[in-house]
């Protein structure tokens, strides 16, 4: 692999740029690997990244049914944060914060990530209290968290409707300031051109249709390209987590609902953070592009249609609109969904299954881009050894059965009411 | 957005509607730890046919079964659940 560099493009500025190189290989699928990932997004293939470099393991291939980060990589609406209040997830989203910002570097590969700060609002006395104690939470372990006076969040984004009368009246916020975003597809590229560089196979076009058995375990996988054994396989494809382990004969903890999000036309820059609202549950951050980029609620039923509900669609603008007026001026260029796998106490589950040398890394709701190199380190771990990574060993698939859930909202079980 | 039939007041809106749950995941009172858990905490999540709970939340507010695909959105039956669809 070449590496990019300035002074490569000056050369190739020189030389009409003839030098540039597929960024990674497009191979036959092997009859044998020792690490099979099936889903070839962002976290799988960070997993076959941090596979490669840091245990060591050359063998190995991600198996995409469609083109790599063409699935949740592609569809949501990249925010980067690590604010959690439960110690398990501000734990592995801050292991997963750090590494973002040595990303670009990490993979010689511009990933855009941009820390222009997070910013939770709170509209009320009890959204403060909340706040505040979340962002205790995080302090007590080193991460970083300030709670703003109404004054700070109207000086950081003027544009915010901070009327007494406003819709949502603002009183504060809580602010993560290495929070920001990222330029999702150049995540899934950089991952996937550093994991070929060691030798990765990333089969694209190539669904997985079953498993392959040796009594119970699991010992390779029936695919479109045909047969492939593996020494142990790993599930990481979001949305689809529930009709893949359906055909180990496995029932997740899981519900796949579609979550959609929305640009408008590029403007001059006017948001100057990611601008969040627990309590409506609206997210507004601004593209390097100039978008204005939305997101809002799940649709709250089951659906793998990758389509949105129209309504949904203008309860997020909505709460958009009365949070920033002038957003009003905009028009809308596009919507997408993605199809989140829901877990039933809203955090994600990487670890073992009942099944042996099958492995799942799935359930990240509609929070698994922030985790994309955490959600990878942790699986790599846990594929590599067979044991759960220290950050990923709360989040195991029995959890549930053992009342261990991991509940960041304390709702419940109900995917629908989270 | 889907229209709904509902058994008791026709083809609705959707937005009238809410979602509740599989039918396979509902807890039976005199269930088994281990039956309410798997009921409770798992769900065949089918991508395709499942046989859901949903409500007529602001219309009639009863419950409804409805037989739906889940790529296509299809709905090919509902039916009332409930005392009343008792025969």
């Amino acid at each position: 692999m070449s590496r990019y560099s300035a002074l490569g493009l000056l050369r190739g500025a020189l030389n009409g740029q003839k030098h540039w190189q597929p960024a990674w290989r497009d191979p036959e699928p092997k009859s044998h690997y020792d690490i099979i990932i099936i889903g070839g997004g962002g976290h799988g293939l960070a997993t076959a990244y941090y596979l490669a470099k840091v245990h060591g393991l050359r063998n190995i291939a991600v198996l995409e049914k469609g083109w790599i980060g063409g699935g949740n990589t592609g569809r949501n609406t990249t925010i980067v944060r690590s604010n959690y209040r439960l110690e398990p997830l501000h734990n592995l989203f801050e292991f997963g914060l750090k590494l973002w910002h040595g990303m670009s570097d990490e993979l010689n590969y511009n990933v855009m990530f941009s820390p222009r700060g997070a910013m939770f609002l709170g509209h009320s006395d009890a959204d403060m209290v909340k706040l505040a104690e979340r962002g205790d939470a995080m302090r007590c372990d080193g991460i970083d968290a300030d709670l703003m006076t109404r004054d700070e969040v109207a000086k950081l984004e003027p544009l915010l409707d901070m009327s007494r009368d406003a819709r949502f009246p603002i009183q504060g916020g809580l602010i993560q300031r290495r929070g920001g975003s990222a330029r999702h597809d150049a995540v899934a590229w950089g991952y996937a051109r550093g994991a070929d560089s060691f030798g990765v196979d990333i089969i694209q076009k190539c669904e997985v249709t079953g498993f392959v058995r040796d009594g119970n375990a699991v010992v390779g996988v029936e695919t479109t390209r045909g047969r492939i054994g593996a020494g142990r396989v790993g599930i990481c494809v979001a949305g689809h987590s529930g009709h893949v382990a359906a055909m180990a004969g496995l029932k997740l903890p899981v519900e796949s609902q579609t979550l959609q999000a929305m640009v408008t036309e590029g403007v001059k820059p006017m948001i100057n953070s990611v601008i969040m609202s627990q309590s409506l549950h609206c997210y507004i951050s601004q593209s390097d592009k100039g978008g204005i980029v939305f997101g809002g609620d799940p649709d709250n039923w089951p659906s793998y249609a990758q389509r949105g509900h129209p309504m949904v669609m203008e309860g997020a603008v909505a709460q958009g609109l009365a949070l920033v007026p002038a957003l009003s001026r905009l028009r809308m260029v596009r919507t997408w969904s993605g199809v989140t796998d829901m877990s039933f106490d809203g955090a994600p589950i990487i670890g073992e299954t009942p099944v042996p040398n099958l492995y799942i890394n799935g359930g990240w709701c509609y929070g698994g881009f922030k985790a994309t190199p955490a959600s990878g380190w942790t699986y790599a771990h846990t594929l590599a050894t067979g044991k759960p990574h220290p950050l990923n060993a709360p989040f195991s698939l029995d959890r549930f059965e053992r009342g261990a859930t991991i509940d960041e909202t304390g709702s419940g079980p109900m995917p629908n009411s989270r | 957005m889907m229209q709904i039939t509902c058994p008791h007041c026709g083809p609705r809106a959707q937005s009238e509607f809410i979602y509740e749950r599989t039918v396979d995941s509902v807890v039976p009172l005199d269930a088994a730890p281990e039956q309410a858990m798997a009921a409770l905490f798992s769900r065949t999540n089918p991508r395709g046919v499942d046989e859901e709970i949903w409500r007529h939340t602001y219309g009639c507010r009863a419950w409804l079964v409805m037989t739906r695909h889940r790529v296509t959105n299809e709905i090919s039956a509902t039916r009332a659940v409930g005392p009343e669809a008792l025969p």
